[in-house]
């Protein structure tokens, strides 16, 4: 029997029809062209595997098109969820940053809201994304050097000194210690005077997608989940403007998926968001639109562009008829991109900077929200300031020179891309239907379907690039023998020693009866499952327990996490 | 020294035959994994035995398992900026255990200026991206060569 997802898939299906003028072009015109030039054509495939036609016509499209692609800022959202889009206002630039100490992170915020920049966006260092503070014997080595190091509440008060949480709305790219992380900011809006009504911001916090794709967690995956909800709860509850979540595909491309498979697997997860917070005794429409996504924008133009918005109309359709949400906002899929960090090459590093904009272009022609573009320095290390301003820059001029934020998703109706559009769909709801015979995406996760899927792409990828069926200018063709090496930021280990030091001096100048009593406090709410733990967590923060002694609390309940065997 | 593990009697005239022995490693705590597993499957297919140590080992761990594996070559790869710290604890570790018949070879996100360092320790290829994969397996082809030349000099 078919389920829903099977069901949706064969609408679409039957909803196409067949061009019979295409068929006779082709035999009269294509055909003998291509004869006469010699030309021997082949097939040619897209990231996905999905064969791609040498032309599309009218016949492509589906025979409702014109409800199936709609009107922006309405149901199902193809063109947009607002409904004049960047006439309104531009996309949020928002550059991911982070590194060495929360001062030096602290002065690269403030340099980049000086060129312009309209949001902040977080990155922190390994030991911070596991949950080990920087002098712990695992942290050796990596403080700092993959983004900014947070031991305590005092690091975080040092990250925002000088910035307004109540002016500016940041993202925070911490997953496994989410709910630290958030309840540090929570706290420090607190003892700026802030309500928490008027914080706004976004954690990743999707944990699912670190199981399938990013590779950084504490516990087991239940445990982690149990820490969603609880934030999903407080939040709806005390923090309107918050986004509790972000359903993240980027890690899931860049561990090498293709575009279907990016935006199979985050949907995915996104729907047993939905499903926890609806178990949690939530009303849907309560909580869905503060749901929101992070997608990657790689180098196929066209497809990238179809991705997203083929993921709008999915979320759409499946929250109105699968979910039953009654409110527009909960079916409104809105997002963050990044550009690929995989497409970025150490070779001919300038290179980078078109690739960069070509992606960056596409997340703005699929309707984007906010954007975070890769400087070209990347594949080197994290970047400079002069590379990070080339990166914003790039926004700029897209945003501000080339007119193409003057019409509202200027490329619908094209026959290709709305064709391209409903395959992806398709696709989509076929992962869907295969993840549900699975027992759900849980399962799919623990089993380890998901990330073989990923690692048997990743593969085939690499294997064409080696056998140069895929170009990588710069890398396998237009090769240069002699790379001469650039600028890099470098990060020492004075930013190591900085860190424990400044951790040695919190934890003198806290209340130590407060520090473990709070622990105590947390430990004893853990136990018990209908416990929301954001209000325990809140207090160990307030009294300055580190991040790890935190974590603790919950290694020690929860226990670890082994990943299942994928090779 | 080598705790008995050439003592299986006829085993060393075996060496240039049996697949050579490998061990992918990121030995700090860092996730980013796509690398190590196009390495798995390519070193796979170019008829190598492939052992995974599973992400996050610690460097003692990455030794232990090479040690228990009988490897010829412990491959080494870090994306974190770690490399300097963790690929050195990896060395001492195999020093302090007295092992010298194990290659190391690296790779990763590694800066031009740290390769010499690297080297002196004793770690070989340190590859960055974009390098072609049969470039990485001849040069884990020819140290396991000379580690199984001197093995079999040494019995």
């Amino acid at each position: 029997m078919d389920n829903f997802w099977d069901i949706k898939a064969k609408e679409i299906m039957q909803s196409f029809s067949e061009d019979k003028n295409y068929e006779k072009w082709k035999e009269a015109v294509l055909n003998p062209w291509n004869k006469k030039t010699g030309y021997k054509d082949k097939t040619r495939e897209n990231s996905s595997s999905m064969p791609v036609k040498e032309l599309y016509t009218a016949g492509d499209l589906p025979r409702d098109a014109a409800e199936r692609i709609g009107y922006p800022g309405e149901y199902p959202f193809t063109r947009g969820i607002y409904p004049n889009m960047y006439r309104g206002r531009n996309w949020t630039m928002r550059m991911f940053s982070g590194f060495g100490t929360p001062d030096d992170t602290n002065k690269r915020l403030k340099y980049l809201i000086e060129n312009g920049e309209t949001g902040l966006s977080i990155a922190f260092d390994m030991p911070t994304l596991y949950g080990y503070d920087c002098d712990s014997k695992r942290a050796e080595g990596e403080v700092g050097k993959c983004g900014v190091n947070v031991s305590s509440l005092h690091d975080m008060e040092r990250i925002f000194d000088g910035i307004d949480l109540s002016k500016v709305s940041t993202s925070m790219t911490i997953n496994a210690p989410a709910a630290i992380l958030t309840a540090m900011y929570f706290v420090l809006a607190e003892k700026k005077g802030i309500p928490l009504e008027k914080i706004s911001g976004t954690v990743q916090a999707d944990i699912l997608k670190e199981y399938i794709a990013q590779k950084e967690w504490m516990y087991p995956p239940e445990a982690h989940l149990r820490l969603i909800r609880d934030m999903l709860v407080y939040s709806t509850e005390h923090v309107p403007k918050w986004n509790y979540i972000s359903v993240s595909g980027y890690h899931i491309r860049e561990a090498g998926s293709s575009a279907v498979q990016e935006l199979a697997f985050t949907l995915a997860d996104g729907f047993y968001y939905i499903e926890m917070g609806i178990n949690a005794g939530l009303d849907v429409d309560d909580f869905a639109p503060r749901t929101s996504f992070f997608f990657n924008s790689s180098i196929n133009f066209f497809e990238e562009i179809a991705k997203f918005r083929a993921a709008r109309r999915i979320w759409a359709t499946v929250l109105k008829e699968k979910y039953n949400a009654k409110n527009p906002k909960s079916m409104a899929l809105k997002f963050h991109t990044q550009t690929s960090g995989y497409t970025l090459t150490w070779q001919q590093p300038l290179n980078n900077i078109v690739r960069t904009t070509i992606e960056a272009m596409a997340a703005v022609l699929g309707g984007t929200q906010s954007l975070h573009t890769n400087s070209y320095d990347e594949a080197w290390a994290l970047p400079t300031d002069d590379a990070v301003k080339v990166a914003l820059r790039t926004q700029q001029i897209l945003a501000e020179e080339t007119g193409i934020t003057d019409v509202i998703d200027p490329l619908g109706g094209s026959y290709y891309l709305e064709r391209l559009t409903c395959e992806m769909e398709i696709e989509a709801y076929k992962y869907f239907s295969e993840i549900e015979k699975m027992g759900g995406i849980l399962n799919a996760v623990k089993s380890g379907y998901l990330q073989k899927e990923i690692a048997d792409t990743s593969y085939k990828k690499q294997l064409k690039i080696e056998r140069e069926e895929d170009i990588i200018v710069g890398v396998n063709k237009y090769v240069d023998r002699d790379e001469k090496p650039i600028n890099t930021l470098k990060i020492t280990d004075v930013a190591e020693k900085g860190q424990i030091s400044s951790l040695e001096n919190v934890k003198k100048n806290r209340d130590e009866s407060k520090v473990s009593r709070s622990l105590e406090e947390l430990h004893k709410a853990m136990e018990d499952d209908r416990v929301n733990l954001m209000p325990y967590i809140m207090e160990c923060v307030r009294n300055y327990c580190t991040l790890e002694e935190i974590s603790n609390v919950g290694r020690e309940i929860f226990g670890e996490w082994k990943e299942p065997k994928i090779y | 020294m080598l705790g008995g593990r050439y003592s299986v009697s006829g085993r060393s005239q075996k060496y240039t035959e049996a697949p050579i022995k490998v061990l992918l490693a990121k030995p700090a705590i860092d996730g980013h994994d796509r690398g190590i597993f196009v390495l798995a499957k390519a070193f796979r297919d170019a008829g190598m035995d492939v052992i995974y140590a599973g992400l996050l080992p610690t460097p003692e761990e990455v030794v232990d398992t090479a040690i228990n594996e009988d490897v010829d070559v412990i491959a080494l790869s870090l994306l974190n900026g770690a490399h300097m710290t963790a690929f050195r604890n990896v060395m001492e570790i195999l020093k302090k255990r007295g092992v010298q018949d194990i290659a190391v070879v690296g790779g990763g996100i590694i800066p031009d200026e740290d390769k010499p360092a690297l080297e002196k320790m004793g770690i070989t290829g340190n590859f960055g991206p974009g390098t072609p994969l049969n470039v990485i397996i001849d040069h884990i082809k020819t140290r396991a060569r000379e580690i199984r030349k001197m093995r079999e000099n040494e019995y």
